[in-house]
């Protein structure tokens, strides 16, 4: 794990209520459960940045949630790439900030080459809405420390468009740098093709950047961080960059 | 070169830009998989390959623009926005 500058708070450090952005894009659908995990499952503050706006002073942590910004029109996220508030989400991010996309905010992430790589039509051509198994590959991050190595997670996808794609040379960075944190695979924890739901090179669900403070996955943690949800293997993440967080903001 | 757009006629100013964008040949085109299936159970069994891309049809105001510039404002359009280079090629043909 790398040591993380935090940006500047207005939140007093002795509060201890961190408080995250969760931005909204036109066609952003999975921003209240995002708010609601935040809110009501953590304890946390969280609040909505509209996408028109072009600030994100004072806070510690900036989700993307899933949705179909802009109505996914030419390329999924795309168009939300551009959006005023991500000049401001870059910024956060290269101060050493903590950015999570989920889904379209994972597409949004590849596409403003703030992650590397891009998310394509799944192999299928279905749209896919089920639970599948994702098995945490590095449990040394801020987002995965609260989960073993190995772990393997039951976390539902809702997505047309979560093949992940790079060239050779990207995955082979990914790879070596441990930058690939979660990968789909069967019940038992293989990495196989019946694992992989949506034909994603080397069965990747979610990878980080270089300083491991922005990542992006296509499952939706948020929909899997409450056992009457089916399923509380996702609030993991959300716990995870909780205690980093507060380790960093004593 | 002179300062005005080659590409236009005498006192026009609009210029169309026809743009297609497809997925990098290395990468596999899920729709134009299951369309070239469609394709054989139609009975066309030679289609050996069906790759879907997007068309799209820009009107530029190109007054007072030298070809050269029109041409990177092209290009850059394309490598912003209207193709991601990480997947998609695009190709683009100036029509009067």
């Amino acid at each position: 794990m790398s040591t993380l500058a935090l940006p500047e708070r207005t939140t007093p450090a002795g509060a201890r209520s961190l408080k995250f952005a969760i931005i909204r894009f036109p066609g952003s659908n999975c921003d209240q459960d995002a708010f609601y995990v935040v809110q009501d499952v953590l304890g946390m503050s969280a609040s909505y940045v509209w996408h028109q706006e072009t600030s994100l002073k004072g806070y510690d942590a900036v989700l993307l949630p899933g949705g179909f910004s802009y109505g996914d029109y030419l390329r999924t996220g795309a168009v939300a790439r551009f959006a005023p508030i991500m000049d401001a989400v870059r910024a956060h991010a290269e101060r050493g900030g903590f950015v999570f996309g989920i889904c379209n905010g994972f597409q949004v992430l590849c596409e403003a080459h703030m992650l590397p790589g891009a998310l394509v039509r799944n192999e299928g051509c279905k749209f896919l809405c089920k639970h599948v198994h994702l098995r945490v590959e590095n449990a040394d991050t801020p987002y995965t420390s609260a989960y073993k190595k190995g772990r393997v997670l039951r976390i539902p996808i809702a997505h047309g468009e979560g093949c992940y794609v790079c060239d050779e040379a990207t995955r082979q960075e990914l790879e070596s740098a441990n930058r690939i944190l979660f990968r789909y695979v069967d019940a038992d924890g293989k990495e196989s093709a019946a694992g992989n739901p949506n034909g994603s090179v080397g069965n990747i669900a979610g990878i980080a950047n270089a300083g491991f403070n922005v990542i992006g996955m296509m499952p939706h943690p948020e929909r899997a961080s409450e056992k009457i949800l089916g399923s509380a293997d996702g609030r993991g993440i959300f716990d995870s960059l909780v205690s980093t967080l507060l380790a960093v903001t004593k | 070169m002179g300062n005005k757009v080659t590409c236009l006629g005498e006192g026009e100013t609009m210029t169309q830009v026809n743009v297609v964008v497809t997925l990098k040949p290395t990468l596999l085109d899920a729709q134009g998989r299951v369309v070239q299936d469609a394709l054989h159970t139609l009975g066309y069994a030679g289609v050996e390959q069906v790759r879907i891309g997007k068309y799209m049809e820009l009107q530029l105001d190109t007054e007072g623009k030298t070809a050269e510039a029109v041409t990177a404002e092209i290009k850059e359009m394309c490598g912003r926005l209207l193709a991601n280079p990480v997947i998609e090629d695009y190709r683009y043909e100036v029509v009067k």
